[in-house]
Protein backbone atom coordinates (compact mmCIF):
# COMPACT_ATOMS: atom_id res chain seq x y z
CA UNK A 1 0.00 0.00 0.00
CA UNK A 2 0.85 3.05 -0.83
CA UNK A 3 -0.99 5.03 1.64
CA UNK A 4 1.34 6.50 5.15
CA UNK A 5 -0.99 8.17 6.86
CA UNK A 6 -4.02 10.54 7.72
CA UNK A 7 -3.34 14.34 7.11
CA UNK A 8 -5.47 17.21 8.48
CA UNK A 9 -6.39 19.61 5.61
CA UNK A 10 -6.27 22.24 7.96
CA UNK A 11 -3.52 22.22 9.91
CA UNK A 12 -1.79 19.31 8.85
CA UNK A 13 -1.65 17.37 11.68
CA UNK A 14 -0.48 13.41 11.20
CA UNK A 15 -2.55 10.54 12.57
CA UNK A 16 -1.46 6.92 11.45
CA UNK A 17 -4.03 5.10 9.24
CA UNK A 18 -6.54 4.20 11.92
CA UNK A 19 -10.36 4.68 12.34
CA UNK A 20 -10.10 8.73 12.58
CA UNK A 21 -12.15 11.59 10.38
CA UNK A 22 -11.57 14.53 12.07
CA UNK A 23 -8.12 16.24 13.55
CA UNK A 24 -8.16 16.62 17.43
CA UNK A 25 -6.66 19.78 17.52
CA UNK A 26 -8.95 21.79 14.71
CA UNK A 27 -11.72 19.37 13.77
CA UNK A 28 -10.50 19.25 10.27
CA UNK A 29 -11.53 16.78 7.67
CA UNK A 30 -8.56 14.31 7.43
CA UNK A 31 -7.33 13.09 4.20
CA UNK A 32 -5.15 9.66 2.91
CA UNK A 33 -1.14 10.47 2.37
CA UNK A 34 0.53 8.92 0.15
CA UNK A 35 4.02 7.81 -0.57
CA UNK A 36 4.10 6.40 -4.13
CA UNK A 37 7.26 4.15 -5.26
CA UNK A 38 8.87 6.15 -7.87
CA UNK A 39 11.07 3.88 -9.15
CA UNK A 40 8.26 2.47 -11.46
CA UNK A 41 8.53 4.09 -14.95
CA UNK A 42 5.28 5.02 -16.53
CA UNK A 43 4.40 2.10 -18.81
CA UNK A 44 5.13 -0.33 -15.55
CA UNK A 45 3.03 1.61 -13.66
CA UNK A 46 0.17 1.31 -16.61
CA UNK A 47 0.91 -2.24 -17.43
CA UNK A 48 -0.13 -3.05 -13.82
CA UNK A 49 -2.90 -0.76 -13.97
CA UNK A 50 -4.24 -3.24 -17.30
CA UNK A 51 -3.11 -6.35 -15.85
CA UNK A 52 -5.62 -5.65 -12.41
CA UNK A 53 -9.34 -6.97 -12.25
CA UNK A 54 -12.32 -5.27 -14.27
CA UNK A 55 -13.37 -2.89 -11.71
CA UNK A 56 -11.57 -0.34 -8.99
CA UNK A 57 -8.96 -2.66 -7.69
CA UNK A 58 -7.18 -2.11 -10.82
CA UNK A 59 -6.20 0.65 -9.52
CA UNK A 60 -5.28 -0.56 -5.72
CA UNK A 61 -2.14 1.11 -5.69
CA UNK A 62 -3.80 4.14 -5.33
CA UNK A 63 -6.45 3.37 -2.93
CA UNK A 64 -5.68 3.25 1.02
CA UNK A 65 -5.98 -0.67 1.48
CA UNK A 66 -3.12 -3.24 3.02
CA UNK A 67 -4.61 -6.62 0.98
CA UNK A 68 -6.64 -4.86 -2.28
CA UNK A 69 -9.60 -7.69 -2.74
CA UNK A 70 -8.61 -7.78 -6.57
CA UNK A 71 -10.74 -9.91 -8.77
CA UNK A 72 -14.69 -10.82 -8.08
CA UNK A 73 -17.04 -13.37 -9.06
CA UNK A 74 -15.95 -16.38 -7.45
CA UNK A 75 -14.55 -15.15 -4.48
CA UNK A 76 -17.60 -12.50 -3.89
CA UNK A 77 -18.07 -13.04 -0.43
CA UNK A 78 -14.69 -11.84 0.10
CA UNK A 79 -14.29 -9.27 -2.14
CA UNK A 80 -17.55 -7.94 -2.62
CA UNK A 81 -19.61 -6.12 -5.32
CA UNK A 82 -17.29 -5.43 -8.46
CA UNK A 83 -17.77 -1.09 -8.55
CA UNK A 84 -16.36 0.55 -11.42
CA UNK A 85 -15.11 -0.12 -14.94
CA UNK A 86 -18.57 1.67 -16.09
CA UNK A 87 -18.81 3.15 -19.98
CA UNK A 88 -17.61 6.40 -20.94
CA UNK A 89 -19.66 7.19 -23.82
CA UNK A 90 -18.79 9.24 -26.72
CA UNK A 91 -22.03 11.78 -27.04
CA UNK A 92 -21.63 13.28 -30.97
CA UNK A 93 -25.37 14.34 -30.74
CA UNK A 94 -25.15 15.85 -27.14
CA UNK A 95 -22.39 17.76 -28.60
CA UNK A 96 -24.20 18.96 -31.63
CA UNK A 97 -27.18 20.28 -29.48
CA UNK A 98 -25.02 22.02 -27.57
CA UNK A 99 -22.71 23.34 -29.82
CA UNK A 100 -19.09 21.50 -28.27
CA UNK A 101 -16.85 19.51 -30.32
CA UNK A 102 -16.05 16.20 -27.76
CA UNK A 103 -18.49 15.47 -25.11
CA UNK A 104 -17.68 11.78 -23.52
CA UNK A 105 -20.37 10.66 -20.85
CA UNK A 106 -18.93 8.90 -17.80
CA UNK A 107 -22.10 6.83 -17.23
CA UNK A 108 -21.52 5.49 -13.41
CA UNK A 109 -25.09 4.29 -13.41
CA UNK A 110 -23.82 1.27 -14.80
CA UNK A 111 -22.35 0.08 -11.41
CA UNK A 112 -24.01 -2.63 -9.25
CA UNK A 113 -26.09 -0.31 -7.05
CA UNK A 114 -26.77 2.07 -10.33
CA UNK A 115 -24.79 4.89 -9.07
CA UNK A 116 -21.10 5.84 -8.54
CA UNK A 117 -21.86 5.37 -4.46
CA UNK A 118 -20.54 1.55 -5.39
CA UNK A 119 -16.96 2.90 -6.00
CA UNK A 120 -16.61 4.80 -2.40
CA UNK A 121 -18.46 1.99 -0.15
CA UNK A 122 -16.46 -0.84 -1.98
CA UNK A 123 -13.13 1.05 -0.86
CA UNK A 124 -14.68 1.83 2.21
CA UNK A 125 -16.20 -1.46 3.22
CA UNK A 126 -12.97 -3.10 2.48
CA UNK A 127 -10.72 -0.67 4.76
CA UNK A 128 -13.50 -1.79 7.48
CA UNK A 129 -12.88 -4.75 7.19
CA UNK A 130 -9.31 -4.62 7.35
CA UNK A 131 -9.92 -2.53 10.97
CA UNK A 132 -11.73 -5.29 12.27
CA UNK A 133 -15.32 -3.48 11.61
CA UNK A 134 -18.09 -6.12 11.62
CA UNK A 135 -20.97 -3.34 11.00
CA UNK A 136 -21.51 -1.36 8.50
CA UNK A 137 -23.35 1.89 8.39
CA UNK A 138 -23.73 5.31 6.87
CA UNK A 139 -26.27 8.39 6.31
CA UNK A 140 -27.53 8.39 3.48
CA UNK A 141 -29.87 10.36 0.33
CA UNK A 142 -30.81 7.13 -1.44
CA UNK A 143 -27.79 5.97 -3.48
CA UNK A 144 -25.38 5.41 -0.87
CA UNK A 145 -28.20 3.61 0.93
CA UNK A 146 -28.58 1.32 -1.75
CA UNK A 147 -24.95 0.74 -2.00
CA UNK A 148 -23.99 0.06 1.56
CA UNK A 149 -26.76 -2.36 1.82
CA UNK A 150 -25.98 -4.19 -1.36
CA UNK A 151 -22.12 -4.27 -0.29
CA UNK A 152 -22.61 -5.77 3.45
CA UNK A 153 -24.93 -8.64 1.79
CA UNK A 154 -22.33 -9.31 -0.28
CA UNK A 155 -19.41 -9.09 2.03
CA UNK A 156 -21.98 -11.11 4.87
CA UNK A 157 -22.05 -8.16 7.20
CA UNK A 158 -24.61 -6.69 8.96
CA UNK A 159 -25.37 -3.24 8.37
CA UNK A 160 -27.93 0.04 9.01
CA UNK A 161 -28.88 2.46 7.11
CA UNK A 162 -30.15 5.54 8.02
CA UNK A 163 -32.05 7.84 5.91
CA UNK A 164 -34.52 10.61 5.08
CA UNK A 165 -37.99 9.71 5.24
CA UNK A 166 -39.33 11.65 2.38
CA UNK A 167 -37.16 9.76 -0.06
CA UNK A 168 -37.90 8.25 -3.18
CA UNK A 169 -39.80 5.07 -3.44
CA UNK A 170 -37.90 3.17 -5.26
CA UNK A 171 -34.21 3.87 -3.29
CA UNK A 172 -36.31 2.94 -0.23
CA UNK A 173 -37.60 -0.33 -1.64
CA UNK A 174 -33.70 -0.58 -3.85
CA UNK A 175 -32.57 -0.53 -0.26
CA UNK A 176 -34.83 -2.09 2.13
CA UNK A 177 -34.86 -5.60 -0.28
CA UNK A 178 -30.92 -6.46 0.37
CA UNK A 179 -32.01 -7.26 3.96
CA UNK A 180 -30.62 -4.43 6.09
CA UNK A 181 -31.77 -2.74 9.54
CA UNK A 182 -33.47 0.36 6.94
CA UNK A 183 -34.31 3.65 9.15
CA UNK A 184 -35.82 6.35 8.10
CA UNK A 185 -35.21 9.55 10.01
CA UNK A 186 -38.37 12.15 10.45
CA UNK A 187 -35.90 14.85 9.03
CA UNK A 188 -33.33 16.24 6.34
CA UNK A 189 -30.17 14.82 5.53
CA UNK A 190 -28.67 16.82 7.38
CA UNK A 191 -30.49 15.40 10.31
CA UNK A 192 -29.54 12.36 9.47
CA UNK A 193 -25.98 13.13 9.41
CA UNK A 194 -25.82 14.81 12.50
CA UNK A 195 -27.65 11.55 14.02
CA UNK A 196 -25.12 9.82 12.36
CA UNK A 197 -22.40 11.50 13.94
CA UNK A 198 -23.63 11.14 17.26
CA UNK A 199 -23.96 7.43 17.03
CA UNK A 200 -20.97 6.32 15.17
CA UNK A 201 -19.37 8.00 18.34
CA UNK A 202 -21.43 5.69 20.71
CA UNK A 203 -21.53 2.19 18.63
CA UNK A 204 -17.18 1.58 18.72
CA UNK A 205 -17.84 -1.70 16.23
CA UNK A 206 -19.60 0.52 13.68
CA UNK A 207 -18.39 1.32 10.58
CA UNK A 208 -20.39 4.36 9.23
CA UNK A 209 -18.64 4.76 5.56
CA UNK A 210 -19.44 8.32 5.65
CA UNK A 211 -18.31 9.19 8.82
CA UNK A 212 -15.61 7.65 10.78
CA UNK A 213 -14.50 5.58 7.84
CA UNK A 214 -15.24 8.60 5.73
CA UNK A 215 -11.10 9.45 4.69
CA UNK A 216 -11.16 6.30 3.12
CA UNK A 217 -14.65 5.50 1.88
CA UNK A 218 -14.00 8.71 -0.38
CA UNK A 219 -10.50 7.84 -1.70
CA UNK A 220 -12.99 5.35 -3.74
CA UNK A 221 -14.17 8.27 -6.16
CA UNK A 222 -10.30 8.95 -7.60
CA UNK A 223 -11.47 6.05 -9.36
CA UNK A 224 -13.68 7.83 -11.49
CA UNK A 225 -10.91 9.76 -12.68
CA UNK A 226 -8.41 7.28 -13.49
CA UNK A 227 -10.80 5.24 -15.32
CA UNK A 228 -11.98 8.06 -17.49
CA UNK A 229 -8.13 9.07 -17.69
CA UNK A 230 -7.44 5.50 -19.00
CA UNK A 231 -10.43 5.19 -21.00
CA UNK A 232 -9.46 8.07 -23.31
CA UNK A 233 -6.30 6.80 -23.77
CA UNK A 234 -3.96 7.60 -20.45
CA UNK A 235 -4.98 11.20 -21.26
CA UNK A 236 -6.80 13.66 -18.88
CA UNK A 237 -9.78 15.91 -20.93
CA UNK A 238 -9.92 19.39 -20.72
CA UNK A 239 -13.10 19.99 -18.74
CA UNK A 240 -15.11 18.02 -16.38
CA UNK A 241 -18.58 18.66 -15.27
CA UNK A 242 -19.91 16.99 -11.98
CA UNK A 243 -22.48 17.14 -9.42
CA UNK A 244 -21.82 18.71 -5.98
CA UNK A 245 -23.84 17.70 -2.64
CA UNK A 246 -21.05 17.35 0.08
CA UNK A 247 -18.19 18.40 -2.58
CA UNK A 248 -16.29 15.25 -1.73
CA UNK A 249 -16.75 13.62 -5.47
CA UNK A 250 -16.02 16.61 -7.08
CA UNK A 251 -12.59 17.33 -5.35
CA UNK A 252 -11.91 13.52 -5.25
CA UNK A 253 -11.85 13.29 -8.73
CA UNK A 254 -9.95 16.56 -9.52
CA UNK A 255 -8.07 14.60 -6.65
CA UNK A 256 -7.07 11.43 -9.00
CA UNK A 257 -6.35 13.28 -12.03
CA UNK A 258 -3.44 15.28 -10.00
CA UNK A 259 -1.85 12.46 -8.60
CA UNK A 260 -1.71 10.63 -12.58
CA UNK A 261 -0.18 14.06 -13.65
CA UNK A 262 2.46 14.21 -11.01
CA UNK A 263 3.15 10.41 -12.00
CA UNK A 264 3.09 10.67 -15.32
CA UNK A 265 0.93 8.48 -16.07
CA UNK A 266 -1.85 10.78 -17.51
CA UNK A 267 -1.12 12.95 -20.60
CA UNK A 268 -2.65 16.74 -20.08
CA UNK A 269 -2.63 19.32 -17.91
CA UNK A 270 -4.93 19.13 -14.74
CA UNK A 271 -8.74 19.74 -16.07
CA UNK A 272 -11.42 23.11 -15.45
CA UNK A 273 -13.73 21.47 -12.96
CA UNK A 274 -17.27 22.54 -13.06
CA UNK A 275 -19.74 21.55 -10.39
CA UNK A 276 -23.33 21.66 -10.61
CA UNK A 277 -25.93 22.01 -7.68
CA UNK A 278 -29.67 21.88 -7.75
CA UNK A 279 -30.82 25.77 -6.71
CA UNK A 280 -32.71 24.18 -4.02
CA UNK A 281 -30.33 23.16 -2.78
CA UNK A 282 -27.52 25.25 -3.29
CA UNK A 283 -24.59 26.35 -1.03
CA UNK A 284 -21.58 25.90 -2.63
CA UNK A 285 -23.01 27.57 -5.91
CA UNK A 286 -24.51 30.56 -3.54
CA UNK A 287 -21.14 30.99 -1.85
CA UNK A 288 -19.30 30.82 -5.29
CA UNK A 289 -21.55 33.85 -6.69
CA UNK A 290 -20.89 35.54 -3.57
CA UNK A 291 -17.03 35.05 -4.34
CA UNK A 292 -17.40 33.67 -0.29
CA UNK A 293 -15.11 30.52 0.62
CA UNK A 294 -17.04 29.33 2.91
CA UNK A 295 -20.30 28.14 2.71
CA UNK A 296 -23.61 28.90 4.68
CA UNK A 297 -25.88 26.18 5.18
CA UNK A 298 -29.38 25.86 3.92
CA UNK A 299 -33.32 23.99 4.05
CA UNK A 300 -32.59 22.00 1.16
CA UNK A 301 -36.21 22.08 -1.21
CA UNK A 302 -35.44 20.31 -4.71
CA UNK A 303 -36.55 17.08 -6.81
CA UNK A 304 -32.76 16.33 -7.09
CA UNK A 305 -32.98 14.42 -3.32
CA UNK A 306 -29.73 12.81 -3.82
CA UNK A 307 -27.93 16.12 -4.16
CA UNK A 308 -30.29 17.21 -0.92
CA UNK A 309 -26.92 18.10 1.83
CA UNK A 310 -27.77 21.73 3.02
CA UNK A 311 -24.66 21.80 5.11
CA UNK A 312 -21.43 20.56 2.47
CA UNK A 313 -18.37 18.83 4.41
CA UNK A 314 -16.05 19.34 1.64
CA UNK A 315 -18.06 22.85 0.62
CA UNK A 316 -14.86 25.06 1.02
CA UNK A 317 -12.37 22.81 -0.38
CA UNK A 318 -15.05 22.60 -3.39
CA UNK A 319 -14.89 26.41 -4.05
CA UNK A 320 -11.19 26.52 -3.69
CA UNK A 321 -10.97 23.87 -6.17
CA UNK A 322 -13.66 25.97 -8.73
CA UNK A 323 -11.45 28.43 -8.37
CA UNK A 324 -7.73 27.27 -8.33
CA UNK A 325 -9.02 25.10 -11.72
CA UNK A 326 -10.44 27.66 -14.01
CA UNK A 327 -14.04 26.12 -13.18
CA UNK A 328 -17.05 27.37 -11.78
CA UNK A 329 -19.92 26.69 -9.30
CA UNK A 330 -23.49 26.77 -10.93
CA UNK A 331 -26.93 25.74 -10.29
CA UNK A 332 -30.10 24.84 -11.99
CA UNK A 333 -33.94 24.66 -11.33
CA UNK A 334 -36.23 21.44 -11.02
CA UNK A 335 -37.79 22.55 -14.66
CA UNK A 336 -34.31 22.62 -15.88
CA UNK A 337 -33.09 19.52 -13.95
CA UNK A 338 -36.12 17.67 -16.09
CA UNK A 339 -34.99 18.61 -19.02
CA UNK A 340 -31.60 18.09 -18.66
CA UNK A 341 -32.60 14.50 -17.82
CA UNK A 342 -34.48 14.40 -21.27
CA UNK A 343 -31.76 16.24 -22.94
CA UNK A 344 -29.14 13.32 -21.72
CA UNK A 345 -32.21 10.68 -22.69
CA UNK A 346 -32.68 11.85 -26.27
CA UNK A 347 -29.05 12.61 -27.47
CA UNK A 348 -26.98 9.64 -25.74
CA UNK A 349 -30.16 6.62 -24.10
CA UNK A 350 -28.57 7.56 -21.40
CA UNK A 351 -31.58 7.58 -18.55
CA UNK A 352 -30.34 9.56 -15.56
CA UNK A 353 -31.85 10.44 -12.38
CA UNK A 354 -32.32 13.81 -10.92
CA UNK A 355 -28.59 14.32 -9.61
CA UNK A 356 -27.78 13.92 -13.77
CA UNK A 357 -30.58 16.14 -14.81
CA UNK A 358 -28.64 18.88 -12.97
CA UNK A 359 -25.20 18.17 -13.90
CA UNK A 360 -26.72 17.90 -17.52
CA UNK A 361 -28.55 21.01 -17.87
CA UNK A 362 -25.14 22.60 -16.01
CA UNK A 363 -23.66 21.52 -19.26
CA UNK A 364 -26.13 23.45 -21.62
CA UNK A 365 -25.67 25.96 -19.73
CA UNK A 366 -21.89 26.23 -19.60
CA UNK A 367 -22.36 25.56 -23.36
CA UNK A 368 -25.07 28.36 -24.21
CA UNK A 369 -23.02 31.00 -22.28
CA UNK A 370 -19.95 30.33 -23.39
CA UNK A 371 -18.32 29.64 -20.18
CA UNK A 372 -16.93 26.40 -21.78
CA UNK A 373 -15.21 26.72 -25.24
CA UNK A 374 -16.35 24.75 -28.23
CA UNK A 375 -13.20 23.16 -28.91
CA UNK A 376 -12.53 21.51 -25.26
CA UNK A 377 -13.35 17.92 -24.58
CA UNK A 378 -15.81 17.69 -22.08
CA UNK A 379 -16.58 14.87 -19.34
CA UNK A 380 -20.04 14.34 -18.15
CA UNK A 381 -19.92 12.83 -15.18
CA UNK A 382 -23.39 11.13 -14.57
CA UNK A 383 -23.34 9.29 -11.03
CA UNK A 384 -27.09 7.95 -10.59
CA UNK A 385 -29.78 5.55 -12.64
CA UNK A 386 -33.13 7.28 -14.14
CA UNK A 387 -35.27 4.23 -12.37
CA UNK A 388 -34.72 5.72 -9.16
CA UNK A 389 -36.36 9.35 -9.81
CA UNK A 390 -39.25 7.98 -11.83
CA UNK A 391 -41.24 10.85 -10.37
CA UNK A 392 -39.13 13.50 -11.77
CA UNK A 393 -40.00 12.67 -15.48
CA UNK A 394 -43.75 11.76 -14.98
CA UNK A 395 -45.69 13.88 -17.45
CA UNK A 396 -42.81 14.86 -19.25
CA UNK A 397 -43.90 13.09 -22.53
CA UNK A 398 -46.90 12.30 -24.60
CA UNK A 399 -47.78 8.78 -25.54
CA UNK A 400 -51.39 6.81 -26.74
CA UNK A 401 -53.26 4.60 -26.03
CA UNK A 402 -54.98 2.87 -28.92
CA UNK A 403 -56.93 -0.75 -29.97
CA UNK A 404 -54.49 -3.32 -31.32
CA UNK A 405 -56.54 -2.54 -34.66
CA UNK A 406 -54.61 -0.93 -37.82
CA UNK A 407 -57.31 1.90 -38.39
CA UNK A 408 -56.88 2.54 -34.86
CA UNK A 409 -53.15 3.44 -35.25
CA UNK A 410 -53.43 5.22 -38.79
CA UNK A 411 -56.31 7.49 -37.54
CA UNK A 412 -55.38 7.97 -33.79
CA UNK A 413 -51.64 8.33 -33.89
CA UNK A 414 -50.24 8.90 -37.49
CA UNK A 415 -52.93 11.58 -38.31
CA UNK A 416 -52.19 13.83 -35.76
CA UNK A 417 -48.31 13.45 -37.41
CA UNK A 418 -46.96 11.58 -34.37
CA UNK A 419 -44.56 8.55 -34.13
CA UNK A 420 -42.51 9.73 -37.44
CA UNK B 1 -31.42 27.85 34.57
CA UNK B 2 -29.62 24.25 33.72
CA UNK B 3 -28.59 23.77 30.15
CA UNK B 4 -26.86 20.39 29.24
CA UNK B 5 -23.67 20.21 26.41
CA UNK B 6 -23.18 16.93 24.99
CA UNK B 7 -19.10 16.73 24.02
CA UNK B 8 -18.14 14.55 20.80
CA UNK B 9 -16.26 11.76 21.20
CA UNK B 10 -12.97 13.73 19.77
CA UNK B 11 -12.82 16.29 22.63
CA UNK B 12 -13.41 14.50 26.28
CA UNK B 13 -10.00 13.93 26.15
CA UNK B 14 -9.97 17.96 27.24
CA UNK B 15 -13.29 17.25 28.58
CA UNK B 16 -12.32 15.21 31.63
CA UNK B 17 -13.37 12.12 30.10
CA UNK B 18 -17.12 13.55 30.30
CA UNK B 19 -19.98 12.67 27.39
CA UNK B 20 -22.16 15.55 29.30
CA UNK B 21 -21.46 18.59 31.27
CA UNK B 22 -24.62 20.21 32.81
CA UNK B 23 -23.97 24.60 32.77
CA UNK B 24 -25.72 26.88 35.37
CA UNK B 25 -26.85 30.32 34.45
CA UNK B 26 -26.49 30.57 30.49
CA UNK B 27 -28.42 32.90 28.61
CA UNK B 28 -27.14 32.38 25.55
CA UNK B 29 -25.30 29.54 23.63
CA UNK B 30 -22.28 31.79 23.86
CA UNK B 31 -22.42 31.71 27.46
CA UNK B 32 -22.95 28.04 28.21
CA UNK B 33 -19.74 27.60 26.28
CA UNK B 34 -17.94 30.20 28.30
CA UNK B 35 -19.33 28.35 31.17
CA UNK B 36 -18.13 25.12 29.87
CA UNK B 37 -14.51 26.69 29.02
CA UNK B 38 -13.87 27.92 32.65
CA UNK B 39 -14.07 24.23 33.64
CA UNK B 40 -12.00 22.54 30.57
CA UNK B 41 -9.95 25.37 29.40
CA UNK B 42 -8.53 23.29 26.57
CA UNK B 43 -11.98 23.50 24.79
CA UNK B 44 -11.95 27.14 24.07
CA UNK B 45 -9.12 26.84 21.50
CA UNK B 46 -10.39 23.56 19.93
CA UNK B 47 -13.88 25.48 19.80
CA UNK B 48 -13.58 28.63 18.48
CA UNK B 49 -11.49 31.08 16.52
CA UNK B 50 -11.47 34.79 17.16
CA UNK B 51 -14.13 34.04 19.19
CA UNK B 52 -16.59 32.50 16.61
CA UNK B 53 -17.33 28.98 16.04
CA UNK B 54 -14.71 27.54 14.41
CA UNK B 55 -15.46 26.39 10.78
CA UNK B 56 -15.88 22.75 11.07
CA UNK B 57 -16.94 22.46 14.87
CA UNK B 58 -20.90 22.22 14.75
CA UNK B 59 -23.31 23.39 17.44
CA UNK B 60 -26.83 22.53 17.59
CA UNK B 61 -29.28 23.35 20.13
CA UNK B 62 -31.88 20.93 20.68
CA UNK B 63 -30.75 19.55 17.02
CA UNK B 64 -30.81 23.09 15.15
CA UNK B 65 -27.70 24.04 14.15
CA UNK B 66 -27.22 27.18 15.56
CA UNK B 67 -26.09 28.77 12.33
CA UNK B 68 -29.65 28.91 11.26
CA UNK B 69 -30.53 30.58 14.32
CA UNK B 70 -28.36 33.56 15.79
CA UNK B 71 -25.04 31.63 16.47
CA UNK B 72 -23.55 31.77 19.76
CA UNK B 73 -26.11 35.25 20.55
CA UNK B 74 -28.71 32.45 20.30
CA UNK B 75 -30.66 32.19 23.16
CA UNK B 76 -31.06 29.15 25.16
CA UNK B 77 -34.04 28.12 26.99
CA UNK B 78 -33.92 25.63 30.50
CA UNK B 79 -33.06 22.62 30.12
CA UNK B 80 -31.80 22.72 26.59
CA UNK B 81 -29.46 20.43 25.13
CA UNK B 82 -26.76 21.72 23.45
CA UNK B 83 -24.91 18.72 20.83
CA UNK B 84 -21.05 19.69 19.46
CA UNK B 85 -20.37 17.65 16.91
CA UNK B 86 -17.41 17.85 13.62
CA UNK B 87 -19.15 19.13 10.96
CA UNK B 88 -17.19 16.97 8.56
CA UNK B 89 -19.54 13.89 8.25
CA UNK B 90 -21.67 13.23 4.61
CA UNK B 91 -21.92 12.94 1.24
Amino acid sequence: MGATGLTCRECKAPYGLEARYVCDRCFGPLEVAYELDTTLDVGERRRRIQAGPQNIWRYSDFLPLEAPPGPSARTLSRTGLPAGCTPLIRADRLADRLGLREVWVKNDAANPTHSFKDRVVAVGAARAREMGYDVLACASTGNLANAVAAQAAALGMESYVLIPSDLEEQKVLATGVYGTNLIKVRGTYDDVNRLCTELSGERENWAFVNVNIRPYYAEGSKTLAYEIAEQLGWRVPDTIVCPIASGSLYTKIAKGFEEWLDLGIAEGSAPVMHGAQARGCSPVATAWDDGKDVCRPVKPDTIAKSLAIGNPADGPYALDLARRSGGSIASVDDEEIRAGIRLLAETTGVFTETAGGVTTATLAKLAEEGTIDPDESVVLVITGEGLKTLDAVRDTFASFEIDARLDSFLDEVESVGAAR
Amino acid sequence: MSVKVKIPTQLRSVAGGDAEVDVDGAETVGEALEHLFERHGELRERMLEDGELRRFVNVYLNGEDVRFLDGLATAVPAGAELTILPAVAGG
